[in-house]
């Protein structure tokens, strides 16, 4: 076997640039899947897993799902943790792309001021963020017992004023590779700016703005820390929620509706990459 | 003068940091003509097109196009289209739909616009490639989309900014041609920014030499070539010998050589002569008999560059002159007569070599 191997190897030497045959760099490769997915892997693996301890493999089932989707307070915070995301996605892209416009075409005072202030979100730690919005709501006076969806209203304005920068700065870099004289010549032929925008500009950034939207999809889904300091007594996310299950044991239900989400997120960074791809290949 | 399209009086761009880039231009461009502004890199020939595009505000002075200041008119309502060096070709939309573009913004009916579309196509030879992206195109195509979107508005006139440079040397020459014939069949006046002076003398009716922001000749190919006001359009445009020499009582001498030119009006004093290297003979033996208005002078062959059709043999004649004649390889193998280390006669028309007074 070994000796079979030996001879393979001396009949197909490595040639200079076949870096994935040399043995550091499979190594460096094969840590980084283990410890990057091992742990994906098993958490999926295990939300099958017929036991309650789910410590030892016990045979394969598919009741634990049943049981997270019967679970209703599970599924409120589910739902609330989506409408958060779906809200903040929308506005923080509107809002990173209008950033990054103002930030792309217009010199004005103050502006590399105005830029390192914009993102300074996410340089702040969370922490640090979660307790200033606890105090800035606390401070205001911000309802605590308005009905649903409104109660969702001051984590969604967390939400937002930490994921917009990232939206801003994706979209920004895409813009910075905009050929000018595409909106001259839109120009030229009669648009006016605002028809420019919409013909020329936007079907350009449509890759920076899916991406943008995803990075703020994302940030907001599995935010914990935040949402934590912000949310109500009443009001439950998915993360939030998860801990508090976690913290009495950590059962083959959560890991059947953490698998959910990471099938969500996959499933939603897939057609990201489809439209990115597709626009990609035009420029 | 009454059929001019565009009248430029006295224009100038200063850019923020003080660059002059266009400096007091004034010319006015005849309807129908194809006219070239040539010059060297960065001597104002964009920034000039821009400003006639709207797409640069004047420092100073005026734009009439039909007569009408176009002071504070947008781009988009300007009668002129422009073709940008990049073509700027709108890559998410297919080639019909960039070419109805300028229609739509016009909002013109659909089934006149499917019609024009179809023609404009049909000009520059892209029938059938209606529903291809931009990114199925190769550069030249990719142009002639640039060139049909623009058209298709019917400007009075069209603005091209080296419009051939990204193409390759043979398919640029067969654009020169397409380009000149493509404006006499439509008629609309075509203003082209080129730093090619092979392509501006061989396209255009008139040609503005351009140097540092200011114009240094206005004339059509043939008197540009053939008598240029001034050292820089006589060196920019084609190849020139020029001889440092002196005048006195209306003929010229080079250092050591004989009369090489005559001028009757010209002041005694120093000047320049200028010699086209076609302009010059190149004999091998002592010329039988020198007509009185000839020049001639020897020296010895120091290079034989050979471009096929043509030699250009480079004659050492002393005193620091170094001058260029052009050979014909009219028959086969002529050209290895001439060698390296040759004495060589050069002789020319004392009324073919050119006095410029600066
Ligand atoms: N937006 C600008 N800001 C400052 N200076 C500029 C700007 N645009 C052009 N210039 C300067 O103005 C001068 C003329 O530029 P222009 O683009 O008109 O040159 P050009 O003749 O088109 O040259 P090329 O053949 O290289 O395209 C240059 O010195 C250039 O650096
Ligand atoms: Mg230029």
């Amino acid at each position: 076997m070994i000796a079979a191997y030996r001879r393979w190897k001396r009949l197909h030497p490595a040639g200079p640039l076949d870096y994935t045959r040399k043995w550091p760099m499979q190594l460096t490769l094969a840590a980084t899947f283990i410890f990057l997915y091992a742990p994906i892997l098993i958490l999926i693996l295990f939300s099958f897993n017929d036991s309650r301890r789910n410590i030892v493999w016990r045979g394969f089932t598919t009741k634990y799902y049943e049981k997270a989707l019967g679970n209703e307070s599970l599924i409120e915070a589910f739902v609330n943790s989506l409408t958060i995301a779906f809200v903040s996605t929308i506005v923080s892209t509107i809002l990173g792309a209008m950033v990054a416009i103002l930030l792309w075409r217009f010199r004005f005072p103050g502006k590399a001021g105005y830029e390192g202030g914009m993102a300074l979100p996410i340089v702040i730690p969370e922490i640090c963020l979660g307790v200033a919005m606890l105090a800035f709501f606390a401070r205001i006076g911000w309802p605590t017992d308005l009905p649903w969806p409104l109660n969702l209203g001051n984590i969604i304005i967390a939400h937002i004023s930490f994921s917009f920068p990232f939206a801003a700065v994706v979209i920004r870099a895409r813009l910075a590779g905009f050929n000018r004289e595409l909106e001259e010549a839109a120009r030229d032929l009669g648009a006016s700016e605002w028809e420019t925008y919409r013909d020329v500009v936007l079907p350009y950034l449509k890759p920076g703005l899916v991406a943008g939207a995803l990075l703020a999809f994302t940030l907001s889904l599995d935010d914990f820390v935040i949402t934590f300091f912000t949310s109500g007594p009443d009001t439950v996310t998915f993360p939030v929620k998860v801990y508090s299950m976690v913290r009495f044991s950590v059962t083959p239900e959560v890991n059947a509706a953490s698998t959910v989400l990471i099938v969500i997120t996959l499933f939603l960074t897939a057609i990201a990459m489809r439209v990115q791809n597709r626009s990609a290949k035009r420029d | 003068m009454t059929d001019a399209i565009i009248e430029i009086a006295d224009i100038s761009k200063a850019f923020p940091g003080g660059v002059r880039a266009v400096d007091a231009v004034s010319l006015s461009i005849r309807e129908g003509e194809f006219f070239a502004l040539l010059g060297p890199s960065g001597c104002g020939k964009t920034t000039l097109l821009r400003m006639i595009a709207g797409f640069e505000t004047p420092t100073e002075g005026a734009i009439r196009i039909d007569g009408v200041d176009m002071a504070g008119t947008a781009p988009n309502r300007r009668p002129v289209n422009m073709v940008f060096q990049s073509y700027a070709v709108f890559p998410h939309m297919s080639v019909a739909e960039n070419v109805a573009y300028g229609l739509k913004m016009d909002g013109v009916a659909k089934p006149e616009m499917a019609r024009r579309v179809e023609d404009a196509l049909a000009l520059v030879r892209l029938d059938g490639f209606d529903g291809r992206k931009p990114d199925q195109l190769s550069g030249g195509q990719r142009q002639r989309v640039a060139l049909a979107r623009a058209l298709v508005k019917r400007p009075r006139v069209l603005l091209l900014d080296e419009p051939l440079s990204a193409l390759d040397a043979k398919l640029r020459e067969a654009m020169q041609l397409e380009l000149v014939n493509l404006q006499k069949s439509v008629g609309i006046t075509f203003v082209v920014v080129t730093h090619d002076q092979d392509e501006a003398l061989s396209m255009a009716d008139r040609i503005a030499v351009m140097e540092t922001g200011q114009v240094r000749q206005l004339a059509p190919p043939a008197e540009l070539y053939e008598h240029p006001n001034s050292r820089f359009v006589a060196e920019f445009i084609g190849k020139m010998n020029v001889i440092e020499a002196t005048a006195s009582d209306g003929v010229l001498t080079g250092p050591g050589l004989g009369v090489i030119a005559r001028a009757p009006d010209l002041g005694d004093g120093p000047a320049s002569v200028a010699l086209r290297p076609e302009k010059i003979r190149l004999n091998m033996a002592p010329t039988p008999a020198l007509g009185k208005d000839e020049a001639e002078i020897e020296g010895t062959v120091t290079t034989v560059s050979y471009h096929g059709a043509e030699s250009h043999i480079y004659v050492d004649a002393g005193e620091g002159v170094l001058l260029s004649a052009t050979v014909q390889n009219a028959e086969r193998d002529a050209a290895h007569r001439v060698k390296r280390g040759d004495r060589a006669r050069l002789c020319w028309r004392l009324a073919d070599a050119l006095v410029l007074k600066e």
